[in-house]
């Protein structure tokens, strides 16, 4: 329809925008190797010594493993909350039905810097009980904003399965158990592993709403951005960042491999 | 309903059957049972914490023992109103947001245009790949990407010298700061913009063609109309991402952003948190104008 000059037009412009969106990412990968202290370009060689630098940090190690472990609570809530959710959302009507979905996407809506302030004086000012940081208060917020994450995987699958399969499963004397184990879960599996990968990246990079509930806790995000205002420990901090893009970048792949039926893959 | 005795003879699934049952007898029961869980985390971890929020912003700090004091007043909003320079930062940072916004549309319509009408079907598979990982790869390597390639020994001096240029400065300027904000929240222009494109059927444009519109009164008339709730969803994000943002300018420009204000009140060394939370009322004012004004436009059905 568009003429040959639009369309080959268009198409520099794409090529031009995915090397816009990639190169500094194979950038980054590429100063990982990079032997020397000095962050210049061009590196003067390629080197893997930082690995061993980095591997042996302990600062790193720790916020490592507060990372992983916040990541792994918050994602375990989220599946949990968003499955809910996303059951009540798709299978009844009631009022408000909408707000739900609004609800659950106002976290992740909101500049982070509200949320994070938000919780900071919520766990700090609150009249009930003061939570002090700690890895509780992490993984609280990153599950407030992860729910939507799992809710938006898990809502797209039901939409798309007949409710007459569960009311088969009944009629033929299943319980709501039974139900939902035969039927209900192997139809939204996928979408579940999905919706916690991406819960799980989302939480494992996570830092502007961290920095307001870890208190002087490092996860991985901060101990990085923490270096980087600094300017320590550069070269480590190069391979930590290599890392961490293959540790989001692997859980989304492998969860757009997951979803492709239902299409859905998108950050909010 | 039956007495323990009665349950005692019957096999161990019968008790979970009769829930089962009653449960299937009283849909709302369930929706309920399935609906207060999240709802319940959201009320207390979120709006009673915005709650708290907006209360706090109306106390103040005492000046010599550093403590809330819990008493009603509207100091921090009229500080916020009053000083000059409170006025210019916010003033700028909802300008940049709206400048990343604009750049983010310009660079994602034709992108989402090729890819949604253009290219062929697998290559549209595999684009879209190409824009969802940068979208979740890790935001701080991104921002330390360009911190690197704009420095003055980076990449981009270097590739200007090789072709003959004068190197250039803009390492931690607004001009960076707007490349960064522009280039990290890119894809979550793109994606909305793509899904909006490609829901629109052959035949409108065909029909348009038709009844003897060009090209470009097509574009205009047809497309950019239908396209238009997926442009205002992406610019949800590109506009509240950036205003929310306080890493970016610390990282790549500089620190005369609503963020950074409020970071710093909270945790820096003002530690003045009803100032914070005071000037954090101003996003998100913005922000809840700006959702209703797209739900008007019918955004959300596009998100």
């Amino acid at each position: 329809m568009e003429s040959r000059a639009t369309r080959f037009g268009l198409g520099a412009w794409a090529t031009l925008v995915i090397l816009f969106l990639w190169l500094p990412l194979v950038l980054i990968c590429v100063y990982a190797f990079n032997p020397s202290n000095i962050q210049s370009w061009p590196i003067p060689g390629l080197s893997t010594k930082w690995f061993r630098a980095a591997w042996h940090d302990q600062e790193a190690r720790d916020a490592l493993v507060l990372s992983l472990k916040a990541a792994a609570l918050a994602t375990s809530a989220a599946l949990v909350l968003g499955t809910a959710a996303a059951a009540a959302v798709t299978r009844f009507r009631f009022f408000g039905r909408n707000g739900v979905t609004f609800l659950l996407i106002l976290p992740l809506a909101l500049p982070g810097v509200v949320t994070g302030i938000a919780l900071n004086s919520f766990f700090g000012q609150n009249p009930v009980h003061h939570l002090t940081p700690s890895l509780w208060t992490i993984a609280i917020g990153h599950a407030t904003f992860c729910i939507v994450i799992v809710y938006n995987n898990v809502a797209a699958r039901l939409r798309r399965t007949q409710t007459s399969l569960t009311e088969a499963s009944m009629d033929l004397g299943a319980d709501g158990l039974q139900t939902f184990r035969y039927v209900t879960f192997p139809v939204i599996s996928t979408a579940l592993v999905a919706g916690a990968l991406l819960a799980f990246a989302l939480s494992f990079d996570e830092v502007i709403v961290t920095t307001f509930t870890a208190g002087a806790q490092n996860t991985l995000p901060i101990w990085i951005l923490g270096n980087l205002r600094l300017g320590q420990q550069l070269p480590q901090v190069n391979v930590v960042v290599f890392f961490v893009i293959v540790m989001t970048v692997l859980p989304v792949t492998i969860a757009q491999r997951l979803t492709r039926d239902t299409g859905i893959l998108r950050r909010r | 309903m039956s007495s323990p005795a009665i349950d005692a003879g019957r096999p161990p699934w019968a008790a979970r059957r009769r829930l089962s049952a009653a449960l299937w007898r009283r849909p709302w029961l369930k929706g309920l049972l399935l609906l207060l869980p999240p709802l319940g985390w959201m009320a207390v971890f979120y709006l009673a914490a915005l709650a708290v929020l907006f209360t706090s912003a109306f106390w103040s700090v005492d000046a010599f023992t550093g403590k809330l004091t819990h008493v009603w007043t509207l100091t921090n909003f009229h500080a916020i109103f009053q000083d000059p320079t409170y006025r210019r930062i916010a003033f700028r940072t909802i300008a940049m947001a709206a400048l990343v916004t604009l750049t983010d549309a310009l660079i994602a319509f034709p992108f989402a245009y090729f890819m949604a009408r253009i290219a062929p079907p697998r290559w549209r598979t595999v684009m879209f790949v190409l824009v969802l990982l940068p979208l979740w790869s890790s935001y701080l390597a991104r921002i330390y990407a360009w911190r690197l390639i704009l420095a003055h020994d980076g990449v981009l001096n270097w590739s200007l010298a090789k072709i003959g240029l004068p190197a250039t400065n803009i390492a931690f300027t607004n001009t960076a700061m707007w490349i960064v904000f522009s280039y990290i929240w890119l894809p979550f222009m793109i994606l909305p913009v793509y899904a909006a494109l490609e829901r629109i059927p052959d035949s409108y444009v065909e029909a348009s063609r038709d009844l003897g519109a060009g090209g470009f009164t097509t574009l205009r008339r047809v497309i950019l109309p239908l396209a238009l709730p997926g442009v205002v969803a992406g610019s949800i994000f590109t506009f509240s991402l950036t205003l929310g943002d306080y890493i970016t300018p610390s990282l790549v420009g500089n620190t005369d952003f609503i963020g950074n204000v409020v970071y710093r009140n909270v945790l820096g060394l003002t530690n003045n948190l009803p100032f914070a939370a005071a000037y954090a009322t101003v996003p998100l004012v913005v922000m809840a104008a700006y959702l209703l004004l797209a739900k008007r436009s019918g955004a959300f059905e596009a998100l």
